[in-house]
């Protein structure tokens, strides 16, 4: 008897090996449920997130931060007006913090300083996550001219150092506010997203998903946003994350050297210029807008490194 | 190799091209006329006008006076500052100084952030290695001025360890301190990448495969994990050398160095064009070259990376 388990002539279609039913395990294909909903990259790292200390610390950190930025009048009920005779007046009943030199409320300064500081950090990185997501994906989903034409336009933002540009541009600008900084940190902060973006849209680009697809008809354009940018997201997310701590530090040093916020809003950075002013007779004012926006910056890093260990499968076994 | 540092070489060229112009853009095309300001209240007779004007190019459009700034980068002629000076000299003045500070700042982050690195790494999840990675993530949140602050408050004033600040023609003992302020934000980062890495290399196949075959601890230390770990700290050193010219910008005016950003920083408030393009070309190059630098050396420390 002739094996014709295996045959000769291929049917179309068919033209490599295909194994006889009895050797693959289809057993265990049929044991999948498939009513049960898939697990996916986000399900399972919210799985381990949620075990971990670290990420409700964290999470609770941010949205005090936000509160503080949104409604100050939560924490604060302290008058905004400086009394110039309780200058570099030590805490006192009401005024748990002091005042600095001008009179003002330390306490008061500190929790309204969260929101020029949320603002911008919120700002800069909408605009660095949408400008580089959109060059980093064009540039890795089509390739060719388009690649090389974005990376080196990429490239070029990349070579002038990220402090340098901020301080040139905001000493030309005259009026200042939270917009402008968030818009000037944007333009040259967007290259890390841009590249990062690119790295992992290439590689999701060429899996079997993406093909299929391309087969059913699907144009490029929503292939690259239905299925080839939420796969990509997950570096992304965990970039930007961090990316909005370290605006918030860079606004802060703006205003410090006198260029970013202007002195009429109440911020960290302003603070904490106006504190070194001061600091032979009372260093204890730079304390508090130091410490604030240390807790703040601190809390967004922190949710990063939690979600990117999560997302990480290789990280999660150990 | 040769080729591929040949090709590499080449494609600086348009990132030169394109970042310089795009900081001369920036600068130049700010509003107000510095002509005019030359002259004062009482203005300028049309002919000094026009022959200055003439002199500096300023009457020609603006990509040719971008391109004469070009020839002026090639030449080593890039004008003078408002007090006469040529701006090449106050470039090989500042430069030196900042240079060293950077520098220092390099060694002292690279050696105390790989050494931390690794141990944490080896030890992950322990104490130490926890305890290590909160105060990286503390380093990295509090801005680098305060951290100035507070050195130059406790160790400067209060100990009296370390000079306060560093004036003109800094020596090693007084730019130690600016170099740990500087670069206490890289530390952290060099810190944390080291560790990721070390602990992810150290459970490798190849670890297993190298104390399987009886190399001893140290050995597998320094030739398999070290090494395949340095790969993405190289790539941020390299970065990294660059940036810290450019934040020394801070750093030099908190301790009052007059180094490269110490006299940019001057020079962006007093409004002084020249000079400010002419030292943020400089640290351009540098940012460039760092780079360019880094890839080359890639090579010695990956040989999977191949140059086609």
């Amino acid at each position: 008897m002739p094996d014709n388990r295996y045959e000769k002539t291929p049917r179309p279609g068919q033209e490599h090996f295909v194994a006889p039913p009895e050797d693959v395990q289809v057993g265990v294909v049929d044991a999948v449920d498939v009513s049960e909903a898939p697990s996916s990259l986000w399900q399972e790292a919210w799985r381990d997130m949620r075990h971990r200390p670290l990420f409700w610390v964290s999470a609770a950190l941010i949205v005090f931060v936000i509160l503080m930025a949104v409604v100050p009048g939560l924490f604060t009920s302290a008058s905004p007006k400086c009394v110039l005779t309780d200058s570099l007046g030590g805490p006192t009943q009401g005024h748990i913090f002091g005042f600095d030199k001008q009179g003002c409320d330390l306490y008061y300064r500190a929790i309204h300083g969260a929101r020029a500081s949320v603002t911008v950090g919120v700002l800069s990185t909408i605009f660095v996550v949408v400008l580089g997501t959109l060059i980093g994906s064009v540039a890795g989903y089509f390739g060719g001219w388009f690649d090389t034409i974005l990376s080196r336009f990429t490239d070029i933002f990349f070579a002038v150092p990220f402090v340098l540009a901020a301080i040139v541009i905001m000493s030309l600008l005259q009026d200042r506010n939270e917009v402008v900084v968030a818009v000037v940190l944007a333009t040259f902060g967007w290259t890390s997203i841009a590249r990062i973006t690119r790295g992992a849209v290439l590689g999701v680009k060429n899996n079997e998903f993406v093909t299929a697809a391309k087969a059913l008809g699907m144009g490029r354009l929503a292939i690259l946003g239905k299925h080839v940018l939420p796969n990509a997201a997950a570096p992304i997310i965990v970039y930007a994350t961090v990316a909005l701590g370290t605006f918030i530090v860079a606004e802060a040093t703006l205003s410090f050297l006198g260029i970013g916020l202007p002195s009429t809003t109440i911020s960290w950075g302003g603070d904490l210029a106006k504190a070194q002013e001061a600091i032979r007779v009372a260093p204890e004012i730079m304390i508090y807008p130091a410490t604030a926006l240390a807790i703040t910056v601190l809390s967004f890093i922190m949710m990063g490194d939690v979600v990117r260990d999560a997302l990480d499968p290789k990280a999660r076994k150990r | 190799m040769l080729w591929y540092i040949g090709r590499r070489l080449l494609q600086v060229i348009p990132v030169f091209l394109g970042a310089t112009l795009l900081l001369y853009g920036l600068v130049f095309l700010r509003p107000g006329d510095p002509v005019a300001a030359l002259g004062g209240e009482r203005g300028l007779s049309p002919a000094a006008e026009l022959a200055i004007r003439e002199a500096y190019h300023l009457d020609q459009p603006f990509f040719m006076q971008y391109l004469y700034f070009l020839k002026g980068v090639f030449t080593f002629d890039m004008g003078v500052t408002f007090t006469g000076r040529p701006v090449v000299e106050v470039i090989a003045q500042a430069f030196p100084v900042t240079f060293q500070l950077a520098l220092m700042a390099l060694v002292i982050e690279t050696v105390f952030g790989i050494a931390f690195g690794l141990w944490a790494g080896v030890r992950k999840g322990k104490l130490f290695d926890s305890t290590v990675l909160l105060w990286s993530l503390l380093l990295i949140s509090v801005p680098t001025f305060v951290i100035g602050f507070v050195l130059q408050a406790v160790v400067g004033v209060q100990l009296g360890w370390l000079p306060i600040t560093a004036g003109r023609d800094p020596d090693f003992i007084s730019l130690l301190m600016p170099a740990i302020v500087l670069a206490t934000t890289s530390f952290a980062y060099i810190l944390r990448l080291t560790r990721t890495s070390v602990a992810e290399n150290i459970t490798a196949d190849f670890v297993r495969t190298a104390r399987a075959k009886g190399l001893p601890r140290g050995k597998i230390m320094t030739r398999h994990v070290l090494r395949n770990s340095l790969i993405p700290v190289v790539t941020f050193i390299g970065i990294d050398l660059g940036n810290l010219m450019a934040g020394s910008i801070v750093t030099e005016g908190i301790f009052n160095i007059n180094g490269v950003g110490g006299t940019l920083f001057q020079a962006i408030t007093r409004g002084e064009n020249v000079t400010v393009v002419s030292l943020s070309t400089v640290l351009v190059v540098v940012y460039i070259f760092a780079n360019l630098i880094v890839d080359v050396f890639y090579a010695v420390l990956d040989p999977r990376i191949r140059y086609a």
